[in-house]
């Protein structure tokens, strides 16, 4: 898609700009300020993960105009590892790395639609949407 | 962007950034402990007015500055949570248990004053 923001994600530096990128596309798609920080809250844990997880990938961040529908999607793709299951990585409190977790289930509460694929040794691709409404 | 930190008697005021890095907090949180050490600190106020997102790595190191600091018989208080970063660090799961909070400054430094108080 042409109007695609993206931004390589290799270290913490980059997740500062990938959320300041999203927050500048939200609240130029109409977002109020609640919505602005949820959708840069968000962008900035899957950003997290990226580095923490992955080492490399990137955030794709896409406005999503239809006749009756406006809102903003998230797309977090990384070659590393993989998810082992991805199941228990969207329950609350599973962490693999003795820390927080991988904030899925976080994440999932702060937008409207939430996909992951994860395939070990491939990598991981989550789609986060939230609609303005 | 480093944080700057103000001394003010007793107190030391850090005012963190609103693109705040990772290794920024990672920074400030080495910088308060040293500080506390060399000024005799009481207590610190963190204030977090202009911080836009408070994510898992920003909340566990403001929680890891407070026990830190606590370990050094010194007070912190996070000041300046704004509603709509609140609002996201719960829907997020997050949370700052043990870490006393107010809403600004002004009530950060009147919550330290009548803890100095109740305690001496």
């Amino acid at each position: 898609m042409p109007d695609d923001t993206r931004v390589l994600i290799r270290s913490n530096l980059d997740i500062v700009t990938a959320r300041q990128h999203g927050r500048t596309l939200a609240a130029r798609a109409g977002f109020g300020a609640t919505d602005v920080t949820l959708i840069a809250t968000a962008i900035s844990e899957l950003a997290r993960n990226i580095v923490s997880y992955a080492v490399q990938g990137e955030i794709i961040l896409r406005v999503l105009e239809s006749t009756n529908a406006k809102g903003i999607m998230i797309i977090s793709r990384d070659s590393g590892p993989g998810i082992r299951s991805v199941d228990d990585a969207m329950r609350d409190g599973y962490s693999t790395s003795g820390g927080l977790g991988l904030g899925l289930p976080g994440v999932r509460r702060l937008v409207d639609e939430f996909t992951i694929e994860s395939v070990l040794g491939r990598g991981t691709l989550i789609r986060v949407t939230k609609w303005l409404r | 962007m480093e944080v700057p930190i103000l001394k003010q008697g007793r107190y030391l005021i850090a005012t963190i950034q609103a693109a705040s890095s990772d290794e920024d907090l990672l920074q400030l949180r080495r910088a308060l402990l040293d500080r506390v050490i060399q000024f005799r600190s009481r207590a610190v106020i963190v204030d977090v007015t202009a911080l836009d997102v408070m994510d898992s790595f920003a909340t566990r190191t403001l929680r890891d500055i407070t026990y830190m600091i606590r370990l050094r018989g010194a007070d912190t208080v996070i000041v300046g949570i704004q509603p709509e970063v609140a609002f996201a660090m719960v829907q997020l799961g997050l949370n700052l248990e043990g870490v006393a909070t107010a809403l600004d400054l002004e009530e950060g430094l009147a919550h330290l004053e009548q803890r100095a108080r109740s305690s001496s």
